[in-house]
């Protein structure tokens, strides 16, 4: 298996991160088909490819593609680029269409609107300028975990394994396979300027 | 609600990838629901996702698949209802998700003994399946360790153990070979949610439970 792929430098035509966010932006605001359409082009490859390397077929793979991306265009009013970049926005919403596919059941979620929710304090301005930053910064901090690390994340994002199924599937004592997460959660954490 | 006991950073990690079974991931939706500090923490492992979404290598999708995708928001597709619900009411003194999986009252929950001043119910079916365990004051659940990936979150009452004292909305996610014994300390009955990514083993824990109680 390929590392996370070096460098991050997309082919030239790619779009960059702001530019990402901003056709989201556009989607939302606008009901832009043409932006749509760009982000369409950018994203359904990329989550066939990430759906495909836990070795779904191409077939639920392209249905997953479709759910996401219409939800994209749905849901295109509550991305918020302060909290999270598209890439991270869609990842979510692409990993629920799998939940809700594969298992049949809806992924268990906070409800905002819950009177028992407890709001989050508001955000200051740096943390707003620093969320845009944070896919960089990850996949620059995913480059230098060690591989027995790398190898549990992946096993976790891309196949949606359990802790147990990840312990079997390496032969190693589930408390092995706990300790390896956390540390490279921390360790991505701290890249994140996030020591608590 | 003061938060003092959280899910483990894995299982958060394991929340934000989607590799959480689906009862620990209410147990965890449920905590994140009054715990602004671990839903900051998942946004931090979703960043992980994004960065791997950004990163994988590219497969071609179908000819026609943006034309399909545009047709569908022609269409027009319906809302997100939410939460497929079964016509009962909620609990609404408790946080969604698992307010929505539990009727108003809990003691219309089909309790059993599963010894001296312990009570079971079992909520949902299949993967979703959670166990809710009523400890009345003064007792204790005798001790034990967690066989698979087992979480608790206290959801009225309170109850201390060999780690500290878990109120509502504390959650204990303890490493397997943990042994703990809890005590219900509060003058109301301790109630708490558990799930376990082994809901098979079912069978099997109500004997574990049991059998230091027949030493009693």
């Amino acid at each position: 298996m390929k590392q996370v792929s070096g460098s991050g430098s997309f082919e030239t035509a790619e779009p960059t991160i702001p530019e990402l966010n901003r056709l989201l932006g556009d989607v939302a605001e606008n009901r832009s088909r043409a932006a749509f359409a760009e982000l369409f082009g950018h994203f359904a490859p990329r989550i066939k490819g990430f759906i495909m390397r836990s070795g779904a077929s191409e077939e639920l793979a392209e249905e997953i593609v479709q759910e996401t991306m219409v939800t994209v265009w749905t849901k295109a009013a509550q991305f918020d680029a302060g909290r999270a970049g598209a890439s991270t926005w869609i990842f979510t919403i692409a990993r629920n269409k799998r939940i809700d596919i594969l298992r049949r059941v809806s992924r268990p979620e906070p409800d905002p609107e819950d009177p028992m929710f407890q709001p989050d304090a508001p955000m200051s301005g740096e943390e707003f300028t620093q969320s845009r930053e944070d896919q960089v910064r990850v996949q620059a901090a995913l480059e230098h975990l060690p591989p027995e690390q790398v190898e549990i994340v992946r096993l976790s994002f891309f196949d949606s394994l359990t802790h147990s199924e990840i312990a079997e599937r390496l032969s190693l004592p589930l408390g092995t396979v706990k300790s390896r997460l956390r540390l490279s959660f921390r360790k991505i954490r701290s890249a994140l300027g996030d020591e608590r | 609600m003061m938060i003092r006991h959280h899910p483990n950073e894995a299982t958060l990690l394991s929340h934000a990838s989607g590799g959480l079974p689906t009862a620990l991931s209410t147990i965890v939706a449920t905590h994140l629901a009054v715990c602004p500090t671990c839903r900051a923490r998942t946004a931090e492992a979703e960043v992980i996702g994004g960065a791997l979404l950004s990163a994988v290598d590219p497969v071609e999708v179908g000819a026609g698949a943006l034309d399909r995708a545009l047709a569908a928001i022609d269409a027009g597709t319906p809302e997100d209802t939410g939460e497929a619900t079964d016509g009962r009411a909620h609990n609404r003194d408790l946080p969604c998700p698992l307010g929505a999986m539990l009727p108003p009252d809990l003691d219309s929950l089909r309790w059993w003994p599963v010894g001296p001043g312990i009570r079971q119910a079992r909520v949902g079916t299949g993967e979703s399946m959670i166990r809710l365990l009523r400890i009345a004051p003064g007792r204790a659940v005798p001790q034990h360790s967690h066989g698979g990936h087992e979480m608790t979150m206290i959801v009225s009452g309170s109850y201390t153990d060999e780690i500290g004292r878990f109120m509502p909305g504390d959650v204990a996610d303890l490493d397997p070979e943990v042994t703990h014994q809890p005590v219900s300390d509060a003058d109301t009955d301790c109630i708490c949610v558990i799930a376990t990514d082994a809901p098979l083993e079912f069978t099997g824990w109500v004997p574990r439970l049991m059998q230091p109680l027949v030493r009693i």
